[in-house]
């Protein structure tokens, strides 16, 4: 029975008890000088269960071999458990099969693995492609890189004060050259969860296929590929309390297909001569060299643990967390919280009169309490904010309501130094 | 030395209270300093003599307040000096920041190793440094400067570091 199970099971109901989730992560227990760590830096990495590590030390010490070709033992043990953790990921996202997911190095690789390998071989000079003003840089500069080679234009999707786009101004921007729809589920920087249901709809009511990143969405809410209906999602492991450096892209089978491939190299061949290449099939197609295999296992073993929890009960207790930090942070005054969408996931943007978001960061640090401050790769957000960056408390399941007793504290010990 | 020191009362108070801030009618030498990894840019404009010595200096920005206590500190401790000086104490102040040069050595910067914190936390020593690296472009009439541009003297000390 892993610690997930047990604690389920001692509580005997769907809701979380922090203290045994907590016991789970090793890192949790650390002291910065001292003062116990608080991680609330989960939206830019999350932390890793000790199952996780336990599941890439199990496949180092006794299946490591290269996948795919060899004949031996090691050689398709390893080949075995890689393909697991891709059937895991399909079922986790409900993808019709395996083939569907592709594992890149996480969701900037994956995004730009569709730039290439759609975006070069549908998209030209003149034709366009819809962005929002939330998207993360890594779901602009790719774009902007095809644009400038192709000619193709970039429309771009406004957000109101509140953080939310505008969804009628999206609707006005299709027209006969609208390409691709490249939309981010959840706005890493403000919290923003974007009706993309809805804009998924209208973009395929137009002919129009939509990428979706889903790097903050899925660690906090159940994402569903047959609901969604979208043409691609992508999310990296190391939001999902999994390892950097693996991440997947899903893509419908019939775009993947037609797309051309990404990396050129090993295993994403079937023949090769130097009159002519014939490529593998999907998702083979997009997966050259030699992958991260351990970090594939072990975000297998991420996506076990976070379905042991459950993404529905997760979300329950996330949403609490916010609504507590929400109405705690507007208790003080002299802050301003940036991004107020109406449905929103566990992140807390925001800015302190007359302190600079790098000195609350600095200032927090001393307390133990790890939040992000910068622009967050999310620069045009900040631009419509009119803020140059912002400081961010992003919440995991493994954070606790004494924690953002003590953010709360913290802020209100760094007014007082700047008084 | 750890960040607590950093946030010390001097500082703060120059944070509150800038000394030499805002714009400067006769100056002849100037330079924007632009960090555009968290947005903070700064201003020094600067009236030299012919015979090299900063006869007046202010700078105006938006930045943190380690960067505005450098500046402020900054203005003060060179208004007065030779060009030669100036440029002594940039050299200096670059190098304690980096872990080149300790308080205690030989220096010329007086309170100003009151910043020898930052070089415990090394998002922060751009911050710091960024006043600096303007004054030295305004002095050899570099018009801007940036902490993340490649040709930035900055960008390369910190890398060798």
């Amino acid at each position: 029975m892993t610690p997930v199970e047990s604690s389920l099971r001692s509580s005997g109901t769907s809701m979380i008890n922090v203290e045994q989730i907590r016991a789970d992560f090793p890192i949790l227990k650390l002291k910065i000088d001292d003062k116990q760590l608080i991680y609330f830096d989960n939206a830019a990495s999350s932390q890793m269960p000790k199952a996780v590590m336990d599941r890439m030390i199990r496949y180092q010490t006794m299946e490591h071999a290269n996948i795919n070709r060899a004949v031996h033992y090691l050689s398709e043990t390893a080949t075995a458990e890689y393909e697991k953790s891709r059937h895991k990921l399909k079922n986790f996202i409900n993808a019709n099969e395996d083939q569907e997911v592709i594992f890149t190095s996480g969701t900037t690789d994956a995004i730009n693995l569709v730039a290439h390998g759609y975006g070069r071989k549908f998209i030209s000079s003149g034709d366009e492609i819809i962005l929002t003003v939330l998207e993360h840089h890594s779901n602009i500069v790719p774009w902007q890189m095809l644009a400038e080679e192709n000619g193709a234009k970039i429309r771009v999707v406004p957000i109101n004060d509140a953080g939310e786009l505008l969804i009628d101004e999206y609707k006005k921007l299709f027209n006969k050259h609208t390409k691709l729809v490249g939309v981010t589920h959840v706005s890493n920087a403000l919290g923003t969860i974007n009706p993309i249901k809805q804009m998924i709809e209208f973009a395929h009511a137009h002919g129009v296929p939509v990428l979706v990143d889903g790097a903050q969405a899925a660690p906090h809410m159940k994402i569903d590929m047959q609901e969604l209906d979208c043409d691609f999602y992508t999310f990296s492991g190391h939001k999902l309390c999994g390892p950097t450096g693996i991440g997947i892209l899903y893509g419908k089978a019939t775009q993947l297909k037609r797309m051309k491939p990404f990396k050129g190299g090993g295993d994403m061949i079937a023949s090769v001569t130097f009159e002519k290449t014939t490529y593998n099939t999907i998702p083979y197609k997009f997966e050259a060299g030699t992958p991260p295999i351990a970090a594939a296992i072990g975000f297998g073993a991420a996506i076990d643990y976070l379905s042991s929890v459950g993404l529905s009960t997760i979300e329950t207790y996330e949403q609490n967390l916010i609504n507590y930090a929400t109405e705690q942070i507007n208790n003080i005054p002299g802050i301003r919280i940036i991004g107020s969408a109406a449905e929103k996931v566990a992140v807390l943007s925001f800015s302190v009169d007359g302190v600079h978001p790098h000195d609350i960061g600095t200032l927090l640090n001393q307390d133990g309490i790890a939040v992000r401050t910068g622009h967050h790769c999310a620069q045009p957000v900040m631009q419509h904010f009119k803020v140059p960056a912002t400081t961010r408390a992003s919440f995991s399941f493994y954070n606790s309501m004494a924690e953002i007793d003590a953010l709360i504290a913290g802020i209100q010990k760094v007014q007082k130094v700047f008084l | 030395m750890n960040t607590k020191s950093l946030y010390q009362e001097v500082i703060l108070d120059h944070n509150r209270n800038p000394r030499n801030y805002g714009s400067l009618d006769n100056s002849n030498r100037s330079a924007e300093g632009h960090n555009p990894l968290c947005g903070d840019h700064l201003n020094i404009k600067i009236n030299l003599s012919e015979s090299l010595i900063i006869n007046a200096i202010t700078f105006q920005g938006e930045s943190c307040a380690i960067c505005k206590a450098s500046a402020s500190m900054m203005t003060a401790n060179v208004k007065g000096k030779t060009q030669a000086d100036a440029e002594t104490m940039i050299r200096e102040f670059r190098e304690m920041t980096v872990g080149k040069l300790e308080p205690d050595d030989n220096h010329h910067l007086g309170r100003l190793t009151i910043f020898v914190g930052v070089r415990d936390l090394p998002t922060r020593v751009k911050c710091a440094i960024l006043p600096w690296h303007t004054l030295q472009a305004a002095l050899n009439s570099v018009a801007t400067i940036s902490t993340e541009a490649d040709d930035d003297p900055m960008h390369v000390s910190i890398g060798n570091a």
